[in-house]
């Protein structure tokens, strides 16, 4: 295939994976925006009121870079985990096996279509955030490219547990059992700061800390964290997963025989 | 000239130790409207999905055109065309969006995809339906939009496996119609089935696989040549209570009119009659027993169960 032909198969798989998101928009847009309002409600205005502030910043201002950077990651790592794993229940992957396209081509494909949910519900977030809080950004380069580069993370975490599943179930022990966990400890309702120094140590492991505090900081100006460390960090899975994913895809684990 | 399919000591094991493909061989020829026979599980699908990228193999080599599904994989699997035996398509995805999507991982850019679309829907009956959901469409409409989407890069070679099962006698009949169309247009056709009537039929050659090997590989009517014996069933009358004596055709009565009666190729059905006229019986209407290639077909596969038993 010559570049013009890589482009024209990328695209194909892009446009097929945003129409399916926004197809079933009910399960995908619609749910996000509402579960990051009840948090804005609950956590922001009712409780946030009595917390004060949190790292300088009223409590409200303070949680709406987590929950936007939350929604990221979940969406992110949800739509490809899910739409590759339907493409292997239903055997349509080998729709892509039959053709000529490079396997580079097919993971960049769900990759970019896991960013766009990612980035879509993202925006939806933080419209929402606006009729609670004002937003400025602090500094633009590093809330765009944390916020990129994160979903770019998550949707490659997702293309490896999907080719990994079995079953439906298979699909939804990560983000409940792993995802959910780390998010919620990764500093999205607090500053690592409160914690014991003991736990402050455990926190440092966690990688979605890093995330959240380095777009947080593209948005308020504090972090928890070292910003540099943070983009190497997230560079470095890109790399390692990136490779691991076209392996896989490479050998044909989970979808030939 | 370049075969169209060329394979050689392909041999596939699957993770459970299952020898599928015991090193065959074969070549298909441009142009070729080629059958692969063989009963379940002989390895037919295997060979296939070897060559459609679907299944890894062991060990050998598999050209497409001259390309090499090693070294020149991306050339090969533009020459090709696959039909699955299950259905494999978005069940949510509506009929004209399968066929363009797949046109656009060719690289096809959008407006020809959709011109190929319109061209091979129409050709098989389906345009109307384009609109629709794929999951609302009929088994037989299914297996016709496989062969659309099959088609819309326009490959050299159609592989199609068992494109006819579970479709009624009309569809079928219009689906080799179909098919002999685009085999007269240049397209080398690769199929398998299990209606013996269907290769012999459609197919110039054949092969037939069993336990991972390749039996025979020749044309049909070489093969055909092989068969030493057909059965014919006589529908007679008066009615017969015991088998008349007929000098050298072994034959059964089914019911006191009809009569079975086996004819080498050597014998000839004159003498046949002869006798039967000498006993006063008359034949009403007379026809094969079984198609000519199953015959053939199930006593190459019984001799090969022999020889494989004694492996």
């Amino acid at each position: 295939m010559n570049s013009r032909e890589i482009f024209i198969a990328f695209w194909t798989i892009v446009v097929k994976e945003v129409r399916r998101f926004t197809r079933i928009w009910p399960q995908t847009l619609l749910p996000p925006a509402i579960t990051m309002t009840l948090y804005f409600i609950i956590f922001g205005n009712l409780i946030g009121s009595r917390i004060g502030e949190m790292g300088g910043f009223d409590y409200m201002e303070y949680i709406v870079p987590g929950l936007i950077m939350m929604s990221v990651i979940t969406n992110s790592y949800g739509n490809v985990v899910s739409s590759f794993y339907g493409t292997k229940f239903q055997r349509h992957v080998e729709e892509l096996l039959v053709s000529p396209i490079p396997n580079w081509v097919i993971l960049s494909g769900y990759v970019v279509g896991g960013v766009s949910r990612g980035l879509g519900v993202g925006l939806i977030v933080t419209l929402l955030s606006l009729f609670f809080t004002d937003l400025q950004v602090h500094h633009l380069f590093v809330t765009v490219g944390t916020v990129l580069l994160t979903s770019v993370v998550f949707s490659l975490g997702g293309f490896i547990n999907a080719v990994y599943a079995n079953s439906f179930d298979d699909i939804s022990i990560v983000p409940t059992f792993v995802l959910t966990p780390l998010t919620y400890l990764g500093g999205v309702f607090y500053s690592i700061q409160l914690l014991p120094e003991f736990w402050q140590g455990v926190s440092m492991l966690n990688p979605i800390l890093y995330m959240v505090n380095t777009f947080r900081y593209g948005i308020l100006g504090v972090s928890d964290i070292n910003i540099v460390f943070a983009f190497g960090m997230l560079l470095v899975f890109i790399v390692a997963l990136f490779s691991y994913s076209l392996y896989l895809l490479q050998n044909g684990k989970g979808i030939r025989a | 000239m370049t075969a169209a399919l060329s394979i050689r000591n392909l041999r596939k094991t699957y993770d459970n130790g299952f020898e599928a493909l015991k090193g065959i061989s074969l070549e298909v020829q441009q142009g070729d409207f080629f059958a692969l026979l063989g009963p379940n599980g002989a390895g037919k699908s295997t060979t296939l999905g070897i060559v459609s990228s679907l299944v890894n193999k062991s060990a050998g080599e598999v050209e497409v055109f001259g390309h090499s599904l090693d070294s020149d994989k991306a050339k090969a699997k533009t020459c090709l065309g696959v039909v699955p035996q299950e259905f494999n398509f978005n069940q949510f995805e509506k009929v004209i969006d399968i066929v363009i999507t797949q046109a656009g991982y060719y690289g096809i850019p959008r407006s020809l995809a959709r011109e190929r679309a319109e061209f091979y829907l129409k050709k098989l009956g389906l345009w109307d339906k384009r609109d629709q959901v794929s999951r609302m469409l009929s088994g037989g409409m299914k297996r016709r939009l496989m062969i659309a989407r099959a088609l819309v890069h326009e490959p050299q070679v159609l592989i199609l496996d068992e494109p006819t099962a579970g479709v009624d006698i009309e569809l079928r009949r219009s689906m080799w119609s179909f098919l002999r169309e685009i085999n007269a247009a240049g397209t080398t056709i690769i199929l398998t089935t299990h209606y013996l009537e269907e290769a012999e039929s459609l197919c110039r050659n054949i092969a037939i696989i069993d336990h991972g090997r390749i039996i025979q590989n020749t044309s049909v009517r070489e093969l055909l040549q092989q068969l030493n014996t057909e059965t014919f069933i006589l529908d007679i009358d008066p009615p017969q209570g015991a088998v008349p004596s007929l000098n050298g055709y072994p034959a059964k009565l089914d019911d006191d009119h009809t009569l079975v009666v086996e004819v080498e190729k050597n014998q000839g059905l004159s003498r046949l009659f002869q006798e039967l006229a000498e006993q006063r019986i008359e034949v009403r209407s007379m026809r094969n027993k079984a198609n000519r290639l199953e015959e053939l077909f199930v006593s190459l596969v019984d001799k090969n169960l022999a020889t494989e038993a004694t492996r």
